[in-house]
């Protein structure tokens, strides 16, 4: 395996054994002496065109306790006007013989087209509203902790789909380890096209998150942009909080084995309560501290072994 | 058969050729014109004239393309009038229309001008400008329509292409204002605010998928929709530039069966590419309208074939390497058109028997050049016409190659697909401008 | 404690081919004399934890855990020591699953710990096992405990307890099984893929 652009390039087997060395990596952040020799050697550029501090600091501290060199880089974002090609701006780094590039960039597709002009390993850590990788695997890591086995069980996916990349990862990640899937959200969220590709991957569509929520294992509420009101995807906040929000009265509706999943950062009151964000189920914070070990299981899956990136 | 081009001067005797699907015949070519066409043209052959095989080929009048763009004055490092006009020749091209969005806009007699003294002076193909519909662009205010249409120029076909005449008013007063001089509007449909700046992948399954924003056929549709109830309206005539779904389809066929005069165009690409080669994030693959499913490349081209879409048109689009080496969602939109159309559409529509040659020969020469009022062009292949034409080997194979293009620029969707059918001559006003890959220009 | 299946005894050939030179008893007495080492050189049981390295080296140090019970009446810390990610080889060979280190309840800080494991060759597992141990802890001492020595140190590395000097060529395999893995308990030497018995 050379890049990790997208769930969908990954088998059942590869997103298990991911999960399973984060399991031995998850053991290392909670040592005195967090650092592992592995990645000694290994130049890793975390090349972020959109800001995140979170899955930077979270890929950074990754690279870091595997021993590997490194180095953050913010991108002039798409100001096409700036001169400079995307592509050239991406060989340049290429050149100075990186071994890995971490890209998080604002448009769709991006790291796929750098995967093509470059010769060292890429890492897709957020694409546009396109897909989320790491998130979806650390997402499926904390909700198997708390949950055991994925197969069968019932997880729900509400807010903004169709700006969503960590939904569209978490979709393709949760189909591949045989969960079943309901998505829950106004239609005006709704990806184009979710029609027929619910049907073929077997995807239940709802607008009725009160009905959803007493049959699910795990409910993933996701972000929504208060921006949106103005694009006429819903008319108030208040109005989304209460058909689409997971609230204090929300929190009794669901079984009490049930987990809360956000892959933050969350608009408390809007998409979810506060209690709901710190209740016992919340695994939030889970998510967090997951994050690192799955994004260390990652890299080490990337560039050790013979066959992975020279 | 010499391998240099046969001269100007004296009489040309074309043998053996299809007359446009019309049986086999010879074609006399004297002073410029058409002397003598069909199974009798060599009995009038005068002293001295010279002979050229055709054996095999396809005559078709010269192709008329009404929609493309030469980017001079403004982005001359991507195309100029001359780099476009010999990539047209080498299409088996006689005449283009240039669209207007340049930089400055073609909204002045004067800028119409230069572009016309520009393509006369390269002499490969007529250059015929389109004129802007509003003041640069902007779709606020009529650019002077009349001004354009007495220059020299003789600009008939106005467009804002690039973008669409949203504004309900302005285009019905646009409608209404080129009927004082038989001028039509070609419109690029695309309601702005059902398809913005940003959209660049067909709404559907794959643009939720891939994550790219969507551009909803609807947002041509309802463009299409209204436009030909305005040119009902005014009793004007209005043309659709790059029709791109079904159900733009089914408007045109709606609005012909009651007697609107709209006529409408389909360009190479959106007769054969589809939607998904997106998956790649390609950029060579972005534009507007973007690549549709399969269902609606199909509806186009039974559209083509019954005459619901009147004519192919190229939307040729050069674009520099590095205005499409960016993300996706950043990079420019558009392909190059002029050296493939007519072997795109003889691959899909002739070879599949689909269209017959002499429909080749209405929808991509006589029909634009009728819809565009060109004095000097589209005649057919009938004596007295001038002898502009051009011979088509139907059987060649060619595998498209983009570094061997006339054109500046590389953007060309086509590179390495194998299509069937390729330029052999082509022939402006009796004098050779394309022949077996090489292009003459005035002065050559 | 004799496990119900048929036994090979030395010399004879194993049902999987090569030649069997530690039959179950002797892999047994082996442990015994090391527990009796063990104690010897450190003067009783304070300190000890056990570190098993996997995968075999685990069953061995619970054993010797049993063993060292038996003689002294104490129990003694065992924990396993994963390597994978401290191993030189890395990127010659396909990507490798861990194996998960459990550090025995009071750690390893200024404890002997001793290393188990089943062979010892070239040196670097225990290399890396050295490393690996490095970064849990600081113990007073480590030494190293090994069922068999086969020669052919690429690292100037040497084992404190031997259960058998075992000389190979190295075109020769050496398998320990165990019967908490293998179902059985033997050492085989066998000979290259390909050539005769």
């Amino acid at each position: 395996m050379k890049h990790l652009l997208s769930i969908a390039d990954l088998s059942r087997e590869e997103i298990l054994q991911i999960l399973e060395t984060a399991v031995s990596m998850h053991e290392v952040q909670h040592r005195d002496v967090k650092k592992l020799p592995t990645l000694r050697g290994r130049t890793i550029i975390n090349f972020f065109f959109e800001d995140s501090t979170r899955t930077r600091s979270s890929f950074e501290l990754a690279g870091k306790w595997l021993s590997a060199d490194t180095i953050n880089l913010t991108g002039k974002g798409t100001s096409v006007s700036k001169g400079e090609s995307l592509r050239d701006t991406v060989k340049t780094i290429d050149a100075m013989g990186v071994d890995m590039m971490i890209i998080r960039h604002m448009a769709s597709g991006a790291p796929a087209q750098i995967a093509q002009w470059t010769k060292c390993s890429i890492v897709n850590a957020g694409d546009g509203m396109h897909e989320h990788p790491s998130q979806a695997l650390l997402d499926a890591y904390t909700m198997r902790q708390r949950l055991g086995d994925l197969e069968g069980m019932h997880v729900a996916l509400v807010g903004d789909l169709t700006h969503s990349r960590v939904f569209r990862s978490n979709v393709l990640c949760l189909a591949k380890l045989g969960a079943r899937v309901t998505l829950v959200g106004p239609p005006t969220l709704m990806p184009a096209g979710i029609g027929p590709w619910a049907q073929a991957e077997d995807i239940t569509i709802s607008h009725d998150l009160d009905a959803v929520l007493p049959t699910v294992d795990a409910v993933m509420m996701l972000r929504v942009q208060r921006e949106r009101m103005s694009g006429g995807f819903f008319p108030t906040a208040r109005e989304y909080a209460v058909t689409y929000g997971l609230t204090n009265e929300r929190l009794s509706l669901l079984p009490d084995h049930a987990v809360i999943c956000h892959p933050g950062p969350m608009n408390r009151g809007l998409e979810i309560s506060g209690d709901a964000a710190d209740a016992a189920q919340s695994l939030v914070l889970d998510q967090v501290s997951a994050g690192v070990a799955v994004r260390m299981s990652i890299l080490y899956h990337l560039l050790s072994g013979e066959g992975s990136a020279a | 058969m010499s391998a240099d081009r046969p001269t100007n001067t004296s009489p040309l005797l074309i043998t053996g050729a299809d007359l446009a699907g019309a049986g086999t015949g010879d074609l006399l070519v004297v002073d410029g014109r058409i002397a003598g066409a069909g199974p009798d043209a060599a009995d009038q052959v005068p002293e001295g004239a010279q002979r050229y095989d055709a054996d095999g080929l396809v005559a078709l009048p010269g192709l008329v393309d009404v929609h493309t763009h030469l980017r001079e004055p403004g982005r001359e490092d991507a195309e100029t009038i001359e780099t476009g006009s010999r990539a047209a020749a080498a299409g088996g091209y006689t005449a283009v229309l240039a669209m207007a969005n340049t930089t400055p806009v073609t909204d002045t007699a004067e800028s119409a001008e230069r572009i016309w003294d520009l393509g006369q002076r390269a002499g490969y193909v007529d250059v015929h400008p389109v004129g802007a519909v509003s003041k640069q662009l902007a779709g606020e205010e009529l650019a002077e329509l009349g001004l354009m249409a007495r220059s020299r120029a003789r600009v008939r076909v106005f467009s804002d292409d690039g973008k669409c005449v949203h504004d309900a008013r302005l285009m019905r007063r646009a409608l209404e204002y080129v009927r004082a001089f038989d001028g039509v509007i070609s419109q690029h449909s695309q309601d702005p605010s059902l398809a913005g700046a940003t959209a660049c992948c067909h709404e559907g399954e794959l643009s939720g998928r891939l994550g790219l924003p969507g551009w909803p056929g609807v947002a041509e549709e309802s463009i299409v929709a209204r436009d030909v109830m305005l040119a009902r309206h005014t009793g004007s005539r209005v043309h659709v530039a790059h029709v791109s779904t079904a159900g733009s389809v089914e408007v045109l066929r709606w609005a012909k069966a009651q007697g609107i005069d709209v006529t409408a165009e389909v360009t190479p690409h959106h007769l054969l590419l589809t939607t998904d080669l997106l998956t790649s994030y390609d950029t060579v693959f972005k534009v507007n309208p973007p690549l549709r499913p399969q269902e609606d490349v199909e509806a186009l081209r039974a559209a083509l074939a019954d005459g619901t879409i009147d004519i192919v048109a190229t939307d040729h689009a050069p674009h520099v390497r590095q205005d499409k080496e960016h993300a996706f969602i950043d990079a420019a939109f558009g392909m190059l058109g002029l050296e493939t159309a007519l072997s795109v559409v003889s691959t899909v529509m002739v070879a599949e028997g689909r269209m017959s040659w002499a429909d080749v020969a209405r929808t991509m020469s006589t029909d634009p050049a009728r819809i565009a009022r060109l004095t000097d062009q589209g005649q057919g292949l009938t004596v007295g016409a001038p002898a502009n034409l051009t011979l088509v080997d139907p059987d060649r194979k060619v595998v498209v190659d983009a570094a061997r293009s006339k054109s500046l620029s590389r953007n060309n969707p086509w590179h390495g697909r194998e299509l069937t059918g390729g330029i052999h001559l082509t022939m402006l006003r009796g004098r050779v401008t394309a022949r077996e890959g090489l292009v003459w220009g005035a002065g050559a | 404690m004799c496990p119900a299946r048929d036994q090979v005894s030395p010399g004879e050939t194993a049902e999987t081919g090569g030649r069997v030179v530690l039959a179950q008893a002797e892999i047994n007495r082996a442990l015994r004399r090391i527990a009796h080492e063990i104690l010897e050189g450190n003067k009783g049981a304070e300190d000890l934890v056990l570190m098993g390295i996997p995968t075999r080296g685990v069953p061995l140090a619970h054993r010797l855990a049993a063993a060292l019970h038996a003689v002294e009446g104490v129990d003694i810390p065992v924990g396993t020591l994963d390597i994978t990610m401290y191993r030189d080889d890395l990127r010659s060979q396909p990507v490798r699953a861990m194996e998960r280190s459990q550090l025995p309840e009071d750690g390893v800080d200024d404890k002997v710990v001793v290393l188990v494991d089943d062979v010892l060759y070239s040196g670097r597992t225990v290399r890396a096992a050295l490393d690996s141990l490095a970064d849990l802890g600081r113990p007073r001492a480590v030494r190293l405990a090994i069922l068999v020595d086969r020669g052919h140190r690429e690292l100037p590395i040497r084992a404190d307890y031997v259960g058998k000097n075992l000389p190979t060529a190295q075109a020769e395999r050496v398998s320990v099984r165990l019967v908490e893995i293998d179902g059985t308990d033997e050492v085989v030497i066998s000979a290259p893929e390909g050539e005769g018995r």
